[in-house]
């Protein structure tokens, strides 16, 4: 092999490495942070056992809102109108956070209901999950279920 | 005074401003399409005449926009709410400032921006690029008049931002309070001039493999071009991160939102580009690859085009959404890639006769650079596109966490700050490796050092803020070495592009400074806090004064008061905002901070939590978080001065 194959065929080798070794990375790396997003009627079907951090979609109950005096923890309810799940949280709820709105929490689930580390409303105001809204659509049909209080 | 008979005429065309704009786009539609068709088919048959319609028409086209964008403008700041897109983004209450900055506020109104920074880049090209041969004018005036009447066409199609609402509105609803802020004025247009400006690039490889003459002349016609797109992307992306970090009210810098990643793709293929022009211009090699980056930035800022306006991927910025006009922009996108693609895969130079070069040399260093950052825009594009296509295979709905950019940012951008200030010291062609590391060595040491020291001196000191400082010595005193012993040259100009160079690398040394060391030494508190009471945070003392009512032009507001002490003395009083705009209702955050090179003290207001006055209150203090800034502004500033080195203004002899 002439000098200049050599050096190709060697940039090639280091191209197909960098390539592979990016690939296997980007799948390891995707495993462990690509978080599911799901609704409380998800989570009553038993979809929240096997995960450790998922994201939950959903609508703050009307009046579920309760607060610690003194401090920034909160107690309120996620529904879809078919399910309620309770949620804490400690921290700074976002501009948008009102009872009614659309939300989005990070979390995982305890034993009495699912607490949060990072809660989203989102700024454009209409926008709610697809999934959260597909379930409340179905939730319409169903005998209303009254917001309960939360724990 | 006008006289009587006069005015309602007068009124009659001032009335019928918005049609004159709409048919002034057509104009400019028609203009761009000659601009497109006859310079390039001139070009290939050779009709001079033809060719010779390209500068005018771009001259003409830059008129059309210029005056349909100044219609839309007028109709903003006369509150002409019988236009639909006026009336749903502004307000008769609006200050005058964010009037102007309406017009690019949504959807309509930033395709129209889009449309005239094309047409001024355009213009731009039309006029500095006297020297260049006939054909490849015509040629790269023809390319963007194609990429214009794309564009001309799906605003006129899809998002005419004349359109009427009849009967007007009454008042319209009101610009998104997010966006009414100074930094938002600014942000889209600089934003846009960097994204915009990769299309001469783009133009020119297209030209090139038109041409088939794909040699080092047309890089360094579009070297100049490129850097500055660049640096003006460059301030466009700073100013945004500029913009989240005090607007948004969480303190975070950068999000990798999918529309923040939208604009860091080009800016990585960007990167890659210029650096890899430096090459196929002075050695003649990696062409092939110089043209496939070309092609790649521009199409990266029609993705993001895509990714932002067509409201596919809904996240923070996201103010539109209809996937309608996103089937034109897939369409285009589909034509504009899938085409140069295949010009490229028709006309690619096959024989590879750059120089030679040995392992050990600056070809390899810029390869290697190269590698890094494609990866890595590989990596963002996956990490932005995995959810949208996950959705659309109905695999569930996922997002892609700010740890996956993270960590795979820390792998690759690690090898690239360790090479980086031994590509100026290293020859072209062939080095041997002991001398730049000889020259090199002293200066890894002494980072290692400082490091190295911090670690011992300041107790329970995170590796990152180890790493900060080791790599900001590393890569500004590895810079500067270069800098010095291209100075003791004795008969060697420090040339433009090279002064460019050393700013931009010193740039990203102040860069990764500052990231590093905010993101590990950052003090963040959350509290309930009543009137009167302190809190501490970094050797800070905040003490919350209290909220009161306050009133702005077209808001109401709980203003509240933060004293800040460091130690008995007072440094700052700090004003935070918690804002309801009248129209439509929304709240935003105002945070107020006390900005400083070395910390910034940063106060939001959460909401109130009982009756007695007492408030949530976000504390930050937040080290070296302007270097971020400053850092990016230095890159941009190494950009414009390289695009005004000398031999990119030499006249250039016409050979052949």
């Amino acid at each position: 092999m002439n000098p200049t194959r050599k050096r190709r065929l060697g940039f090639v080798l280091l191209a197909l490495l960098a390539i592979g070794v990016a690939g296997g990375l980007v799948i390891v790396a995707l495993q462990h942070n690509v978080r599911y997003l799901l609704t409380p009627t998800d989570i009553s079907a038993g979809q929240a056992a096997d995960k450790q951090l998922f994201r939950l979609g959903g609508v703050v109950c009307e009046g579920s809102l309760r607060r610690t005096t003194g401090t920034l923890a909160v107690r309120f309810v996620v529904t879809d109108r078919v399910h309620q799940i309770p949620v804490r949280y400690t921290g700074i709820l976002p501009d948008l956070f009102r009872e009614g709105q659309s939300i989005i929490a990070t979390g995982h689930m305890a034993a009495d209901g699912f607490r949060a580390d990072e809660i989203l409303a989102k700024h454009d105001e209409t926008y709610m999950p697809k999934e959260v809204a597909d379930a409340i659509a179905k939730g319409r049909t169903l005998p209303h279920t009254p917001c309960a209080a939360p724990p | 005074m006008l006289s009587a008979p006069s005015q309602p005429a007068l009124q009659a065309v001032a009335g019928m401003l918005p049609e004159v704009g709409h048919f002034a786009l057509i104009l400019a539609l028609v203009l761009a399409t000659m601009q497109a068709v006859l310079p390039l088919l001139g070009a290939q048959r050779g009709v001079d005449a033809w060719m010779r319609v390209a500068r005018p028409a771009a001259y003409g086209q830059l008129l059309f926009v210029v005056l349909a964008f100044g219609v839309l403008m007028h109709a903003f700041v006369v509150h002409d709410f019988s236009v639909a897109y006026v009336a749903r983004n502004s307000n008769s209450l609006l200050p005058f400032r964010y009037c102007i900055a309406a017009v690019w506020g949504a959807h309509e109104g930033s395709l129209l921006l889009w449309i005239l920074i094309l047409a001024l880049w355009t213009g731009a090209v039309a006029t500095f690029s006297r020297a260049l041969p006939r054909p490849v004018i015509a040629r790269v005036l023809g390319v963007m008049g194609l990429v214009s009447v794309g564009f001309l066409l799906f605003t006129l199609l899809t998002s005419n931002p004349f359109a009427r609402v009849l009967p007007a509105a009454a008042e319209g609803a009101d610009l998104n309070p997010l966006l009414q802020d100074p930094g938002l004025i600014m942000h889209p247009p600089i934003l846009y001039s960097g994204y915009v400006g990769f299309t001469v690039a783009f133009a020119f490889a297209i030209a090139a493999l038109l041409d088939g003459k794909v040699d080092a002349r047309w890089v360094r016609w579009s070297r100049p071009w490129t850097n500055v797109a660049w640096a003006l992307l460059t301030c466009g992306i700073a100013l945004g991160s500029w913009w989240a970090y005090y607007e948004l009210g969480w303190g975070g810098w950068w999000f990798w939102d999918p529309v923040e990643n939208a604009s860091f793709m080009p800016w990585l293929a960007g990167t890659a580009l210029l650096h890899s022009q430096a090459v196929t211009e002075k050695r003649g090699s990696f062409r092939g690859w110089t043209l496939l980056l070309a092609i790649a930035a521009f199409s990266l800022s029609l993705l993001g085009t895509f990714l932002v306006r067509s409201g596919v991927i809904t996240s923070v910025h996201s103010f539109a959404a209809d996937p309608a006009r996103g089937l034109f922009i897939l369409t285009f996108l589909g034509i504009v890639i899938g085409g140069s693609l295949l010009l490229y895969a028709l006309r690619a130079p096959r024989d590879d006769d750059g120089a030679p070069f040995a392992l050990a040399s600056r070809e390899t260093l810029i390869l290697a650079n190269n590698l890094l950052l494609t990866t890595a825009c590989a990596m963002v594009l996956i990490g932005t596109l995995f959810p949208l296509f996950a959705d659309a295979l109905h695999l569930g709905r996922y997002s892609v966490g700010p740890p996956y950019f993270g960590s795979m940012f820390m792998l690759l951008m690690a090898p690239l700050v360790l090479l980086l200030p031994f590509g100026p010291l290293t020859r072209w062609q062939r080095e041997q490796a002991s001398l730049p590391v000889k020259l090199l060595l002293p200066w890894l040491l002494l980072a290692l050092l400082g490091g190295g020291i911090a670690f011992v001196a300041l107790p329970n000191a995170a590796w990152k803020t180890v790493a900060g400082i080791v790599v900001g010595v590393w890569l500004a005193t590895g810079t500067l070495r270069f800098v010095r012993r291209r100075l003791a040259m004795k008969g060697q100009r420090f040339t433009a592009e090279m002064l460019g160079m050393s700013f931009a690398h010193i740039g990203v040394a102040v860069f990764f400074f500052g990231v590093l060391m905010t993101e590990s030494t950052s003090v963040q508190k959350d509290v309930a806090v009543a009137r009167g009471q302190r809190i501490e945070a970094a050797g800070y003392a905040f003490r919350f004064d209290g909220v009161e009512h306050a009133t702005g032009p077209n808001y109401v507001a709980d203003h509240g008061s933060v004293t800040v002490f460091h130690g008995d003395r007072q440094i700052a009083i700090l004003h935070p905002e918690k804002r309801q705009y009248a129209a439509g209702g929304q709240i935003m955050t105002e945070t107020a901070i006390d900005p400083a090179l070395s910390r910034d003290l940063y106060v939001a207001l959460g909401e109130p939590v009982d009756a007695n006055g007492g408030w949530a209150l976000r504390v930050y203090v937040k080290p070296w978080v302007r270097c971020i800034w400053l850092g990016a502004l230095l890159m941009a500033l190494g950009g414009f001065t390289a695009a005004f080195d000398r031999r990119f203004r030499r006249r250039h002899v016409q050979v052949g």
